[in-house]
């Protein structure tokens, strides 16, 4: 249950302050009414991800703060002109956020409670990984956080967006982009008689990304097989530069190295790598969409798909270069 | 019973030999003894040759030589402080290395001239081994040296972590325990050229220093009478010890320790002279580190386990054993 937060004694903000405790009694006032029958999707990802029924509300959100990149780049998507107050830092970092650009129009937060108390949001939105002090902090204060889960396949990006229409109180435009999600996932992908290629995912430091990742579904989706995933590694793990040689990938995926450089990058580009690239017909990067799972994860499946019709010859267009610079491996940062 | 002194140099050098090849042949890949002969003498197999010959070759010469490195100029500076406490590691000289290197990769310098990278650690191991020569002296006591030694490796332990946090690199913050600790994974013979020029020159210069060393076991004093230039013995040390410790650091990161355990063991065996002292613990070091190096990938394959881990779990019960037999003689 919301309940107002609690007021400093500074007058000058008095009013804001009667103005956004007034704003929660009336949204406090609208709880007991009954459910609306609108328009809500009602499939079996939804049903998993959306928020209990109580917190459904008559009136939708008018000032949305997002504190991670993730749910930051969904409610961009998503949010009504003027709804999303507030987006993370990273969201405006072209490194990590595929929207970079639309960020610069939202105040930029640091995942602080301090900051995101004097915002007034009337709900907040964080990721279930990150800033938990803050998150724990803003409850106790009585604002209404919502925590995403980071989305790991395209069945949690689905059930994402869903659940963001409707805390937005836009569901139809998230069912919009989720059909768009799956109709550009359908074209990439591979009919059932193409070949598999396979396919090596390595980020700084020897990193690497297994089943049950959203890396290991977008190498999957675009037609490739993971050799991190056939080695039997899950999650986020380490893949020994011995093993990745052994396995003879045909196409490694990295990121792109930083400036100023960092050791961990270095070793991405170890001279046992090179007779690999040079016999492996070359390297793709893994972006800022890798990043997080939107509709815009399509993007890297595309991309992928391409590289591999190059491989396996069905279209002898070269290989995608991407003008985005960003780099795979914040994605432990990321969240 | 003890072993003669080419006899025990003879079996220290077969140890580490043993160990070398065991290097060669532990790794994730799993090759079998005869692939990986094959692979590495004769390039049968692709993969496997570029696992033996670019990821395995390097990784034992580094070993080999970094240990080699750290043992020879523990015992060096043992011999010139004449203090059993004496240890790069400890006292903060590859604290100092390991500051120099961070300058050095993470301005984007190396990338541009790849020598800055040695050449800075060297310049920081070379001021922190003339700091402590200078302030403990060929005569200055076990307290001042330790005392000196901490402050060293506190500030550059201090100023690493925080050029590292400062570092625009979202990497870089991680690699503080690289810095720290070290560690050998991934290395490429680009490393091995790039150190191995500085390690063999600072080996030279150290070796030189092996008769004054020796000389110096009499006292400052009657060393002086006997023709000895203290002023040239210690810029050997200083010199021999940067150069090689700095490469070593610039490449492993800061490994503690190993010139602390290799000259201790030893001593008794090799009759407490300095300058026999020297080789034999170049070896010691060695066969130490190739086996903290094989242990490494044998605990946590997939973890990239620091070799500073280790050699600390084997050398902090020595040190404090040493703290012990210093407090008794004292008492």
């Amino acid at each position: 249950m919301p309940r107002p937060p609690a007021r400093p004694g500074r007058a000058p903000r008095l009013a804001t302050i009667l103005a956004g405790a007034a704003a929660l009694a009336g949204t406090f006032a609208a709880l007991p009414a009954a459910p609306r029958s609108g328009p809500a999707p009602e499939t079996a990802e939804a049903a998993a991800g959306p928020a209990p029924l109580g917190t459904r509300e008559e009136t939708a959100p008018q000032r949305v703060v997002s504190m991670n990149l993730c749910t930051d780049q969904l409610a961009m998507l998503l949010a009504a002109p003027g709804q999303l107050h507030s987006v993370s830092y990273m969201a405006a970092d072209p490194r990590a956020s595929v929207l970079h650009a639309r960020a610069g129009a939202y105040e930029a937060n640091h995942g602080r409670a301090e900051e995101i108390f004097l915002m007034r949001p009337d709900l907040v939105i964080a990721g279930t990984y990150t800033t938990r002090e803050t998150v724990a902090m803003l409850r106790r204060l009585g604002f209404r956080v919502e925590e995403f889960a980071p989305e790991a396949t395209f069945a949690d990006i689905r059930a994402n967006l869903r659940r963001m229409g409707a805390l937005l109180d836009r569901a139809p435009q998230a069912e919009a982009l989720v059909a768009e999600l799956d109709a550009r996932l359908e074209a990439a992908r591979a009919a059932p008689a193409e070949a598999r290629p396979l396919a090596a995912l390595r980020y700084a430091g020897s990193w690497s990304s297994g089943a049950g990742t959203l890396a290991h579904e977008i190498v999957s989706a675009a037609g490739l097989r993971n050799l991190a995933a056939e080695l039997d590694l899950a999650g986020m793990a380490r893949l020994p530069l011995e093993r990745l040689v052994m396995g003879a990938p045909e196409l490694l995926i990295t990121g792109r190295p930083f400036s100023p450089p960092s050791l961990a990058e270095q070793t991405v580009r170890h001279p046992a790598i090179d007779p690999l690239l040079s016999r492996a017909a070359g390297a793709a990067i893994s972006d800022s969409r890798w990043v997080c799972g939107a509709p815009f994860t399509a993007g890297a499946v595309e991309a992928l798909a391409r590289a591999r019709r190059a491989l396996t010859g069905v279209d002898r267009a070269s290989l995608p270069s991407d003008p985005a610079a960003s780099v795979a491996g914040l994605r432990e940062f990321a969240r | 019973m003890k072993l003669p002194y080419p006899w025990l140099l003879a079996s220290l050098g077969l140890l580490t030999g043993v160990l070398f090849c065991a290097s060669l042949l532990i790794g994730p890949a799993g090759l079998g003894l005869s692939d990986s002969l094959a692979a590495l003498l004769a390039g049968r197999g692709e993969a496997e040759t570029l696992v033996m010959r670019e990821i395995r070759a390097p990784r034992a010469v580094l070993a080999l030589m970094i240990g080699a490195t750290l043992g020879l100029s523990g015992a060096a500076m043992q011999g010139y402080l004449r203090n059993p406490l004496a240890e790069p590691g400890l006292l903060g000289v590859t604290g100092a290395a390991s500051l120099g290197a961070v300058a050095a990769i993470y301005t984007g310098l190396s990338a541009l001239v790849p020598l800055a990278l040695p050449l800075l650690a060297l310049v920081g191991a070379g001021t922190a081994a003339a700091m402590l020569l200078g302030l403990a002296g060929a005569r200055g006591g076990a307290l001042t040296l330790i005392l000196a030694g901490v402050a060293l490796s506190a500030l550059c332990g201090a100023l690493t972590a925080l050029a590292l946090n400062l570092s625009p690199n979202p990497f870089a913050a991680t690699e503080i325990m690289f810095w720290m600790m070290g560690s050998l994974s991934d290395r490429s013979w680009l490393h091995v050229q790039l150190a191995a020029p500085f390690m063999l020159a600072g080996w030279a210069a150290l070796a030189v220093a092996g008769r004054g060393l020796d000389a110096l076991t009499l006292g400052e004093d009657a060393a002086a009478s006997l023709g000895l230039r203290l002023d040239r013995l210690r810029l050997a040390v200083v010199l021999g010890t940067a150069a090689s410790v700095g490469a070593a650091t610039a490449v492993a990161g800061g490994i503690g320790f190993v010139g602390l355990v290799a000259p201790h063991l030893l001593r008794g065996a090799v009759g407490a002279r300095p300058a026999r002292l020297l080789p034999a613990a170049a070896l010691g070091g060695a066969a130490l580190l190739l086996a903290a190096d094989i242990a490494v990938r044998l605990i946590a394959p997939e973890r990239d386990l620091k070799l500073g881990v280790l050699t600390a779990l084997v050398g902090a019960p020595f040190f404090l054993r040493l703290v012990f037999a210093t407090r008794r003689r004292l008492a």
